[in-house]
């Protein structure tokens, strides 16, 4: 395959930065979306230039590191996958690909398609985690929970915070993201005693990054690879909803 | 926004069912041989005259569409802020309707409208009733007897619908109210919480009948007065 690659390139955040066409013609469709990109930068070594710098880790969809957005989706066309398991069977020959990074306040871009993410990370240090008390590991039917709520549990669990849903929102929320840490530890009894803590602390932490309000269009769970549900942002809104009336 | 909205969706529900009493009353008069109908004129100075509903209601109601219109601004701005650098690609990500990315073109164009329709109404039963003591009918002139005339305003709906032009935008407007309807409703439940489980597919089917039905027999009732009465 030979595709034509528009590529957002910016050496730091303070820099501007710009789209860059490259070329590359020794492309298979078996490879993933990362390894196309090893091979340009392959090219770019072999030339003297400078590679690409993109995030990148696992490449089998678990750590949420890639973070491009691919002809305006992240993640590109294919639903409920990260850009290390796309591959190139999904674009055509000849084809133009428009490659930036995730864009938000909340991201500043680190250098070309990485960006700071660490905001996630602050969100989650402000009451993302459970502090009472649980003991040693118990004996699994010790503490029973109802199937459907480990599942949703499970499924809000899933989510690996590569921020998807902020890169797609045109608002540039981060509610998705959110909603699933806080319905996750909401949904089972050692994490429901905080929980009403918790989604103070995350609400402000995630306002205080920069993130846009939610208006419910549902492009974050679209185009989420692991298609969290927009139910958690309902049951987030509601916990909220509580605990800024009673907050004790 | 959500709960302005929510309060917003009870004004607009009694709004149309007190609009289709002008459509019955059309109706009785024009195919049913009945001489006089004065539902919506009942209706109307009861609404016009009890001040329950004119000094407690009215305030409440004017207070919730500023928060409404407002917050919406608001949002938009904080919004527009949370991504300085956009995108060179135009985002494509999957959202779920046309509607949902489009709400601040919808609700302005009803602001438009509301602009017209408190041009065409509010403002010169106001006039009529605090600045001057005099309404007319139509092109008619103004008096006293008019302002206390019970039945005066089913004729004044009827000369406002007369003009193609007007009900032309009345009609457009209702479709684009629609639009901001089917995504309002439905997000209004999702931000308050209510949206969970078995209701999510309960709160979709009853925001799209609600967008379309609303909208609907306002236009009926505009077609209807242009074409019939």
């Amino acid at each position: 395959m030979k595709l034509t690659l528009h590529i957002w390139r910016q050496r730091d955040s303070e820099t501007k930065g710009e789209m860059v066409q490259y070329i590359v013609d020794d492309v298979s469709e078996h490879m993933s979306f990362l390894e196309m990109m090893d091979v340009l930068n392959d090219n770019l070594v072999k030339k003297g230039e400078e590679p690409i710098a993109f995030d990148h880790d696992c490449r089998e969809g678990i750590c949420g590191m890639c973070s491009m957005v691919i002809n305006g989706q992240p993640h590109g066309p294919q639903k409920g996958v990260t850009t290390c398991q796309l591959h190139m069977r999904s674009f055509n020959d000849g084809d133009s690909i428009y490659i930036e990074p995730f864009r938000a306040k909340g991201f500043p871009v680190v250098r070309d398609l990485i960006v700071d993410r660490s905001a996630f990370d602050r969100i989650i240090q402000a009451g993302g985690y459970v502090s009472v008390g649980t003991g040693s590991a118990p004996d699994g039917n010790a503490i029973p929970i109802k199937k459907e709520e480990a599942d949703e549990a499970f499924n809000a669990a899933t989510c690996i915070g590569c921020a998807a849903c902020v890169a797609s929102c045109k608002n540039a929320s981060a509610m998705l993201f959110v909603s699933a840490k806080i319905a996750q530890l909401d949904r089972l009894p050692q994490g429901k005693v905080e929980s009403k803590e918790r989604v103070s602390k995350m609400i402000a932490q995630m306002d205080e990054e920069g993130f846009g309000n939610c208006t419910n269009t549902g492009a974050c769970s679209a185009e989420c690879p692991k298609e969290i549900s927009l139910e958690n942002i309902a049951r987030m809104n509601r916990l909220h909803l509580k605990s800024t009336i009673s907050p004790t | 926004m959500a709960f302005s909205g929510l309060f917003l969706i009870v004004f607009l529900t009694q709004h149309m069912l007190i609009n289709m009493l002008s459509v019955i009353d059309s109706l009785r008069l024009n195919f049913f041989g009945v001489e006089e109908s004065n539902l919506f004129n009942e209706v109307a100075y009861f609404m016009g005259n009890n001040p329950l509903v004119q000094f407690g209601l009215q305030p409440v109601l004017i207070a919730g569409f500023m928060i409404h219109m407002v917050m919406a601004f608001v949002l938009q701005a904080k919004n527009y802020a949370a991504r300085p650098d956009r995108y060179q690609y135009a985002n494509k990500a999957r959202a779920y309707s046309w509607a949902s990315m489009n709400m601040l073109i919808t609700g302005g164009v009803v602001i438009g409208f509301l602009g017209l329709h408190f041009y065409d109404f509010w403002i010169p039963e106001l006039k009529a009733k605090y600045v001057t003591g005099k309404a007319h009918i139509g092109d008619g002139p103004a008096t006293e007897e008019i302002l206390a005339d019970v039945n005066r305003f089913y004729p004044e709906l009827v000369h406002r619908m007369k003009y193609p032009w007007r009900v032309a935008i009345y009609c457009g407007s209702f479709v684009l109210l629609g639009l901001h309807l089917n995504h309002g409703f439905q997000s209004s439940f999702q931000t308050t919480g209510v949206s969970q489980g078995k209701y999510i597919p309960l709160i979709k089917k009853a925001g799209i009948t609600f967008s379309i039905v609303v909208p609907f027999l306002f236009t009926v009732v505009a077609l209807v007065h242009f074409f019939i009465s």
